[in-house]
Order: structure tokens, then C-alpha cells, then sequence
């Protein structure tokens, strides 16, 4: 009877943990301090999008974007590149920062930036650059 | 009998609510992730990149119309 009971009691804590990580599996991205960096990421991204392809703009490790080759970069645009690498990381930096802090765990943001990292550059087209260990590497 | 039970329940629950709380949803991330960057980059949910644009045709070896008699 007490086994009976044990296995029971075992049985429900098993249940409603699992109830409990079911409710907790999503993160919410809905936030409007997200949505607000999102779109503007969204619109930057038609002025970056070239500079990918030319391997001008590469996907770093650490889930931000950086300046890989300047001379990529058509002559009128070259001013402007570092501003708008500049923005775009401001933007990736506060995104992290914002979904952790919009789920309650800011110290969740250096994992939500190394798990970003990895997905950005899976997500690449072929030819986009993205580094690792080892240096830039063409996808 | 019962209440032992019961309080095994508890013992067992309490903790299972501080893990969920302290550890990091790396799945939960993952998806949230994949999400804002279809959003972001504005690809069809769960579209991977252009698979191989390197090697278009490689059956371009077959000869149109090769030897007929």
C-alpha cells in the first residue's frame, strides 16, 4: 500500500513538472520594446543585405555583425558602412538584452545572444561570411 | 500513509518549479530565435537558406540526343 502511494506520488510530481516545463517552454518575443528593434532591424536589413553577399559585412561568433572587408564596399557607400554595422549590432545588442529581461531572467542575455549566433548563421544564404574560431569563413 | 504521500509530492514539485526557473530554455531560445529571424530577414517560417547555388546542373552530362542508330 505505502509502494502504492510512493509510486503514486511519483508518478503526479512527474506529471505536473512536466505540466510546469510545458508552461514555461516558450519565450515570449512579443514585447514592444522587441517588436520596436525588430522592425527597425527589418528595414536596415535591405541596405545590409548587399554588403553580405559581397562579403563586405560578416556574421561574428558572438552573435553581432562586423566590417570584414571595406574595400567590398562601393566608394560612395564605404563612409557609411561602419554606421550601419554600428546600428545593426546596437540593435542585436538590445534585442538580447530585451528578451531576456522581457522573461524575466536578464542574465539570460549572454545565452540568448549565443544561441542567436548560432542560428544567424545558420540561417545565412551560401556565400554570406560568418566567423569562427578559425577566422572569417565563406557559407 | 497519505499525508507522507502528499508531502513526497511537494518535496518533489517545489524543486522541479526552482529548476525551470533557474535554467536556461536553450529549445525555448532556439525558437525564438529562428522566429525573429525569419521576421528579420524576412524568409518563410522555418525556409532554410538557398541550399546549394554552387553545383546548378550537374546532369548536364547526358548528351541531347545521343546515339539513335
Amino acid at each position: 500500500m505505502k509502494k502504492l502511494f510512493t509510486v503514486l506520488s511519483l508518478l503526479a510530481a512527474t506529471l505536473f513538472s512536466s505540466s510546469w516545463v510545458s508552461a514555461a517552454a516558450d519565450l515570449d518575443v512579443n514585447t514592444p520594446a522587441i517588436a520596436a528593434i525588430k522592425n527597425s532591424m527589418q528595414a536596415r536589413h535591405a541596405q545590409l543585405s548587399p554588403h553580405y553577399s559581397s562579403g563586405a559585412v560578416g556574421l561574428t561568433a558572438d552573435g553581432l555583425v562586423a566590417v570584414r572587408d571595406a574595400t567590398a564596399v562601393p566608394l560612395k557607400d564605404r563612409g557609411g558602412i561602419n554606421s550601419l554595422v554600428a546600428a545593426e549590432n546596437g540593435d542585436r545588442t538590445a534585442l538580447y538584452k530585451e528578451i531576456a529581461v522581457g522573461n524575466g531572467h536578464p542574465e539570460w542575455a549572454g545565452e540568448i545572444r549565443s544561441t542567436f549566433a548560432g542560428r544567424w548563421v545558420d540561417k545565412a544564404q551560401s556565400g554570406w561570411y560568418y566567423q569562427n574560431a578559425g577566422g572569417w569563413v565563406k557559407k | 500513509m497519505k499525508k507522507i504521500s502528499i508531502i513526497g509530492v511537494f518535496v518533489l514539485l517545489i524543486p522541479a518549479c526552482v529548476t525551470i526557473n533557474i535554467y536556461f530554455p536553450a529549445a525555448a531560445a532556439e525558437k525564438a530565435a529562428d522566429k525573429i529571424i525569419d521576421e528579420v530577414w524576412q524568409l518563410k517560417p522555418g525556409e532554410e537558406p538557398p541550399a546549394k547555388p554552387t553545383q546548378t546542373e550537374p546532369a548536364e552530362a547526358k548528351p541531347a540526343n545521343a546515339p539513335a542508330n
